[in-house]
């Protein structure tokens, strides 16, 4: 019953597409405003029929159904309820069902907006939300069924949504159950919000499409779509951020960013989005780019198809990638027919872009922007390089060649270190020109305050230079936005006489876009911070040793003080440490670093100890041990300095991006009187 | 009375020049960068009959390369005192078309490992044992091979069979 409503739903689903494609197109072309209305009819019904079919195959996860494959293959009946959720999204199939439900989601809520005004946009906004969606859905009608079931037939045992000749339906006792490298808090929300900023992203390249096709040649588009681009940005942003987090909670290796295909090609499309976030801004402020914001928004949703295909293809060897699958070469021919169109669209409008301005100056604000977009272009072009070159060297020389960390660092680093330096004089900057008289008065206070982050990193013992400077331009990104905000609420008080706080309220509502920015920026480089710590300045150690035994590193200490083995009601057998940390011989902490064995999946799962601060992680793994506990355990300990930084600063992102989607306070409209 | 010509402004041709210079210096700079670090981080991914072969060849010496193989669980071996751990993996191979063949790849591991003709080569590596490690898991190592013909490992990754879909669950039952 269910997986019948759950397929049906989706078949449903692509009917309706494609009818509103259709609809729309031909609404468009013979000028009839019913057939548009009901194309946006069909538009806003995509998600709740989607929502059903989503619904099924979590009804069919909760009730362990594991007659049906995925079931079989994600779930398991020693899962709580909470991961059977999660294991929605735990397999092929169903992560591409519940990609297809959030995208539906977004592309259904466009059409609760009042379409009173851009009515010219509204019907290709229609026709390249739902293409895209009815290709997705088509995936998952055609490639990847999550409601198939198993059947043993004469021949052996298959697997069918209807019943194959001969065949009788299968009744598995129990399933394979969710990875348990994926049985984390962290599954619940890293790829949720991982999906979330990919298909977000439709509906600024929905409206750009929109815009490129009816001629226009103005800004509105990015108006209407200015939230959305934030929102999808922002989810996309947290998504990596997770994924960060995750990798450094539960994989043991002390580490959290691995230069893996499938990070990379979650990172490619957030390369390209920051990029076209800021041009963007260039655009509304002067008008320039135009072409350049284009390429961005298309570069950025291909890169999201891209992406996913890459992870679903099976093309990549990762600890991430799904096994392989059949839908790669239509992902590639999807990708092909949307870069081709687009960029058709794209240079045929190429002229009616232009911009009548030039740049000026180097040191103007849009000549800044320019330079950090050509370095977040850059590091794009490396890491697409990294992944891809492989595949064309075998290609080419038969030759299978793998790229490792090493490359991506490198060229990252001194990039990176850019891009830090343009945050400290872009606040500054102003548009159109630049007075070097000007910027070098906004300076050299903040210089002289920056040279603090020179000082103490010398002062502490540091010698590595590449660090001391990303620390200095820490500080120095820091000073410049302080000094910024003292200055403009200086002079706010002096002009209007208001107490400071009237003044400094004032200054944040009338500026909330650029402070939002500042915001933001200031979290970036907060979490800069936490990562040159952990890169630069992770020391580690390992050791066997017995109860009571110690292991030093740099000024910590821990005792292995005792071994619990015990059997827990989820189907885990649990090894837990308990060890304390010392330091200057007084005990600071106590750590549990354990290895769970999931009995149904045979596989064990390392989950360190760890005691975070706002200045190092004590990180504590706890490798082996022998029962009888007199021989010991053994550890692996890391040092990792202000990591911390960089989830506080993922906090501070937060705020800053919605303090920019914050609603302004709507004038009053003017009376229109009709003549 | 004279038509009025219209006054356009045009670009400043100097000006544009030297932002193309600018961007030209600049993406010139990433593109070394790129290539420079490209040639000194590309490593051989090689097969277990591939390394054999070129370690014959002594093609091999001083270069780090990475290679996968089918993991022997009887011969998984670890000191947890020394943290040594010591594994062999057998030869599977590379190509995805053969792996199709074969019906996939953790039917291919499968049969690498009851295939007692196989090439095989002895893995060492010093650390903590990866969760992973098990019998017919597809490891994947990076490091160097040794004189002794050893490779010895600086990292290990590993996938295991079991979680490859498309193979029939154990517990099927008929009602």
């Amino acid at each position: 019953m269910a997986p019948d409503i759950g397929f049906g739903s989706l078949l449903i689903t692509l009917i309706v597409s494609i009818y509103g494609v259709g609809a729309a197109f031909y609404g468009e072309q013979k000028k009839k405003k019913v057939w548009i209305l009901s194309a946006k009819r069909a538009m806003s019904l995509v998600f709740p029929l989607l929502t059903i079919s989503v619904g099924s195959l979590a009804y069919l996860l909760l009730t362990n159904h594991f007659e049906i494959v995925y079931v079989s293959q994600v779930s398991s009946l020693s899962m709580p309820d909470y991961l059977k959720i999660t294991a929605l999204w735990g397999g092929q199939a169903g992560s591409l069902l519940f990609w297809s439900w959030l995208l539906a989601g977004f592309v259904s809520a466009v059409t609760l907006r009042k379409w009173n005004r851009d009515q010219d946009l509204l019907p290709w906004v229609i026709v390249v939300c739902l293409a895209t969606l009815a290709f997705f859905v088509l995936l998952n009608t055609f490639f990847e069924n999550p409601f198939i079931s198993y059947w043993q037939t004469p021949e052996g045992i298959t697997t069918a949504f209807s019943q194959p000749p001969g065949g009788i339906q299968l009744f598995p006792r129990d399933g394979g159950g969710l990875n348990p490298l994926l049985r984390h808090p962290g599954m619940i929300i890293h790829p949720p919000m991982q999906y979330l900023g990919f298909v977000a992203f439709i509906i600024p390249f929905a409206y750009a499409m929109a815009s490129l096709i009816t001629r226009r040649a103005d800004d509105r588009w990015i108006q209407l779509s200015r939230r959305w681009t934030l929102w999808a940005w922002l989810f996309l942003s947290l998504g990596l951020v997770l994924g960060a987090r995750w990798a450094y909670d539960v994989l043991g290796w002390g580490g959290y960013w691995g230069w893996d295909p499938v990070e990379i090609s979650a990172l490619m499309p957030w390369l390209s989005g920051t990029a076209f976030l800021h041009t963007v801004l260039i655009q509304e402020k002067r008008g320039m780019f135009k072409q350049l914001t284009m390429v961005l928004i298309i570069l950025t949703y291909n890169l999201v198809i891209f992406g996913t295909f890459l992870t679903r293809s099976g093309l990549l060897s990762s600890v991430h990638a799904f096994s392989k699958s059949a839908i790669g070469p239509i992902f590639l021919g999807f990708i092909a027919l949307n870069l081709i169109i687009s960029l058709w669209l794209l240079n045929k409008r190429w002229i009616t872009l232009k911009s009548r301005q030039v740049l000026t100056s180097f040191f103007s604000k849009e000549a800044l922007i320019i330079l950090s977009v050509v370095l977040l272009l850059g590091i794009l072009v490396t890491s697409f390089w990294g992944v891809m070159f492989p595949k064309i060297s075998e290609l080419v020389t038969g030759q299978k060649v793998t790229v490792g960390p090493p490359f991506y660092e490198r060229v990252a680093a001194p990039i990176l270190g850019g891009m830090l330096l343009i945050m400290v004089i872009c606040p500054l900057a102003v548009w159109s020109y630049a007075s070097f008289k000007h910027l070098g008065r906004l300076l050299w206070k903040p210089f002289i305050v920056s040279l603090i982050g020179i000082a103490l990193p010398l002062y502490g013992g540091l010698t590595r230079w590449p660090a001391v400077v990303a620390f200095w331009l820490v500080a120095f990104v820091l000073a410049v936005n302080a000094f910024e905000f003292i200055r403009r609420t200086r002079v706010r008080r002096k002009n209007k006489q208001d107490s400071l706080w009237d003044s400094i309220v004032h200054v944040l509502k009338r500026n909330r876009r650029a402070f939002s920015a500042m915001i933001v920026h200031i979290a970036v480089v907060m979490m800069a911070i936490g990562i040159i710590g952990i890169e630069f300045f992770q020391t580690e150690t390992q050791g066997t040793i017995p109860v009571g035994g110690e292991l030093s590193l740099g000024s910590y200490t821990m005792v292995y003080e005792k071994l619990d083995i015990f059997d827990t009601n989820d189907g885990r057998n649990v090894a837990r440490a308990i060890v304390s940390v010392n330091k200057d011989g007084q005990i600071i902490d106590t750590l549990y670093p354990r290895r769970d064995f999931y009995y149904d999946s045979n596989q064990p799962v390392t989950i360190p100890g760890v005691r975070s601060t706002l200045v190092d992680d004590f990180y504590v793994i706890l490798v082996d041990w022998k029962v009888v506990s007199s021989e010991g355990a053994t550890f692996k300990v890391y040092h990792n300095p202000l990591v911390k930084w960089l989830w506080i600063g993922a906090w501070v992102f937060i705020v800053g991006v919605v303090a920019a989607t914050w609603p302004d306070k709507k004038s009053k409209p003017l009376p229109v009187r009709s003549q | 009375m004279e038509e009025l010509q219209p006054i356009e402004a045009h670009p400043r041709k100097g000006n544009t020049l030297k932002f193309i210079i600018g961007g030209v210096v600049i993406v010139a700079a990433i593109i070394y960068l790129i290539v420079s670090s490209l040639s000194a981080n590309v490593q051989y991914f090689l097969t277990v009959e591939e390394i054999l072969s070129k370690q014959l060849a002594g093609e091999l010496t001083g270069r780090n390369v990475r290679a996968s193989g089918a993991v022997l669980g009887d011969s998984i071996q670890y000191d947890m005192d020394t943290l040594e751990l010591s594994f062999t993996i057998v030869h599977v191979p590379g190509d995805n078309l053969l792996l199709e063949e074969e019906g996939g790849l953790a039917r291919a591991l499968h049969n690498a490992v009851m295939d007692p003709s196989r090439p095989s080569l002895d893995v060492i590596y010093h650390g903590p044992i990866p969760d992973l490690l098990q019998n017919e898991a597809q490891a994947i190592i990076t490091g160097e091979v040794l004189a002794s013909g050893v490779f010895e490992a600086d990292e290990i990754l590993l996938k295991c069979p079991t979680k490859y879909e498309g193979s029939v669950p154990d517990q099927i039952e008929t009602e």
